[in-house]
């Protein structure tokens, strides 16, 4: 049972003469959030799509659920739940319709109504696909991919395009999947959305994983430079230091002999942000 | 087996709730009846021995209704499905991919057999146009081959439209001359025998010729075999080029 849900090396994969995926490793572990974040056109969609069986590598090793998607069958297919990055619902199906469509596909399915309530679309069972708000409609997106009770979730870029109110309800589902016991594997391109709903972060650029980790300790970020800015005669001042506690004393010690205040004083860690935009920067 | 059951079901749902489908294909071959029987009237052409125009246009707007719930129903509706990734997320699924094709054929042999009897029932009421009942077999062997055939010609096409927007515009440059000159729109004495020889070598025209035979008593034989294999060598190209060429994602991807 310990053996990774999904375990990739190596993974490569070209189109003509653009590499979109240039050596990819990486574990993802039962039960857990994890998130692949990375800028549009990082690599991440054509990874995911490589994992979920739609597309052919070019090299490396793939496992996933124990087979190679290539090869893998209906059983393999049981066993899986996607959501695909642009909305793919019938528009004049209701949503309990649409989900018990889908249901019949399965060998096992979850009963229609426990999936309406675990997406956040009680009340709107009756409603038409083409009637409900984008919201709503990648609700349904990820009811359709629940309800085959599947092990694992693929969910490429789940809130692109939302206002903060749908941003937010989302976020409520997928984070609901793993109380769940669901491994999900995550794609986008929100740093918030990673650091809110991932167990584990693998940052893409390029085509390459540029950093791995708990959203905590992504990046390093302990032992980056601190961040210290105030106002002096009416400027700005920021540095950068290691030591801060050192660079903190001597300021303070001088305005504190001066007389006078450090106005605006701030003390920072570059945030998660910061890691991201320098780690994804495009030189 | 009951997967596709399952399937035709929903398929059933979808076509019946998308105005656009229930009017192309259910209500405007009743209009054009209308418009036809109504502006050429009482007329009898140089048909089958000398018939009575209305009779000719019931089983002229048969085919047409036939031809539009399954090729052009299933050319339309495959490509906007494949074009919105509703294909894809399905081959995503358990559900094998003969399954949604079969569902679909399904729905457009429902929905051809439904538009049989009821041009077929508003000729006789309005028109008294008779229903040769003791040709019924006969009859759903030409509707059997024919909706067959034109489904694969459908799936085939799917791969020659690249966008929904062009789905429309594409069936009907293929499909309204056709209907012109294989006499569906205009009875066939009135056309130049070159016209006739023409649309001979395309699959319309022999569905109509087979039809036709085995819905108006007068006519020679109650199954024209040798129009009706033209239709189903059509089908078979249809079927083969559809193997091949058909596709599952959105164009580009």
């Amino acid at each position: 049972m310990d053996d990774p849900v999904i375990s990739i090396s190596g993974l490569r994969k070209s189109y003509g003469e653009v590499e979109a995926v240039r050596g990819i490793d990486l574990d993802v572990r039962r039960g857990e959030v994890f998130a692949f974040l990375g800028p549009n056109g990082a690599g991440k969609t054509t990874t995911v799509e490589i994992l979920e069986g739609y597309r052919k590598r070019d090299g490396g090793e793939l496992s996933v659920l124990g087979e190679d998607p290539e090869r893998a069958g209906r059983e393999w297919r049981e066993r899986i739940g996607i959501v695909l990055q642009s909305g793919n619902l019938e528009p004049y199906l209701t949503v309990a319709e649409s989900l018990a469509l889908y249901a019949g596909y399965y060998r096992a399915p979850r009963p229609v109504e426990e999936v309406i309530e675990a997406v956040g679309l009680a009340g709107k069972a009756g409603e038409r696909a083409g009637r409900l708000s984008g919201g709503q409609r990648r609700r349904l997106d990820v009811g359709m991919a629940l309800v085959g009770d599947p092990e694992l979730l693929f969910l490429d870029e789940p809130t692109t395009g939302f206002d903060p109110e749908a941003r937010r309800a989302a976020w409520d589902v997928i984070a609901g999947l793993r109380e769940l016991g669901k491994t999900v594997f995550l794609t986008t391109h929100y740093m918030d959305e990673a650091q809110r709903l991932a167990d584990r972060v693998a940052i893409i650029a390029a085509g390459e994983i540029v950093a791995r980790g708990t959203p905590e300790d992504l990046g390093d970020r302990e032992s980056r430079p601190v961040r210290i800015s105030y106002r002096e005669n009416g400027r700005e001042v920021a540095l950068e230091t290691t030591t801060p506690v050192r660079t903190l004393n001597e300021l303070t010690g001088r305005a504190l002999a001066e007389g006078r205040e450090l106005e605006a004083l701030e003390v920072s860690r570059p945030s998660l942000e910061d890691v991201y935009l320098e780690l994804t920067k495009t030189p | 087996m009951s997967l596709v059951w399952h399937q035709l079901r929903y398929d059933q749902k979808v076509f019946w709730r998308n105005p656009a489908a229930v009017f192309f294909t259910v209500l405007f071959p009743i209009v054009l009846l209308l418009i036809f029987a109504t502006v050429f009237g009482d007329q009898t052409i140089d048909v089958a021995g000398g018939i009575e125009i209305t009779t000719y246009y019931v089983p002229a707007i048969i085919t047409l209704a036939v031809v539009s719930a399954t090729m052009q129903t299933l050319a339309m509706s495959l490509v906007i499905a494949r074009e919105e990734g509703r294909l894809k997320r399905g081959r995503g699924t358990p559900m094998p991919a003969w399954v949604f094709i079969a569902g679909r054929v399904g729905n457009s042999i429902v929905v051809a057999t439904l538009m049989l009897a009821l041009v077929a029932l508003l000729g006789r009421m309005l028109y008294g146009v008779p229903i040769p009942w003791a040709r019924t077999p006969e009859l759903l062997v030409v509707l059997v081959v024919g909706a067959a055939s034109f489904c694969c010609l459908g799936i085939a096409l799917t791969a020659a439209i690249p966008t929904q927007d062009a789905a429309a515009p594409i069936a009907n440059v293929i499909l309204l001359p056709l209907y012109f000159l294989s006499g569906v729109f205009i009875p066939d004495d009135e056309l130049p025998s070159g016209v006739i020889d023409f649309a001979n070598h395309f699959p319309i025209r022999p569905f109509f010729q087979s039809f036709f035979d085995a819905y108006v008593p007068g006519s020679a034989q109650a199954i024209a075999w040798d129009h009706l294999a033209v239709v189903a060598i059509w089908g078979l190209g249809g079927l083969l080029l559809a193997a091949r060429f058909f596709r599952w994602t959105p164009r580009g991807e």
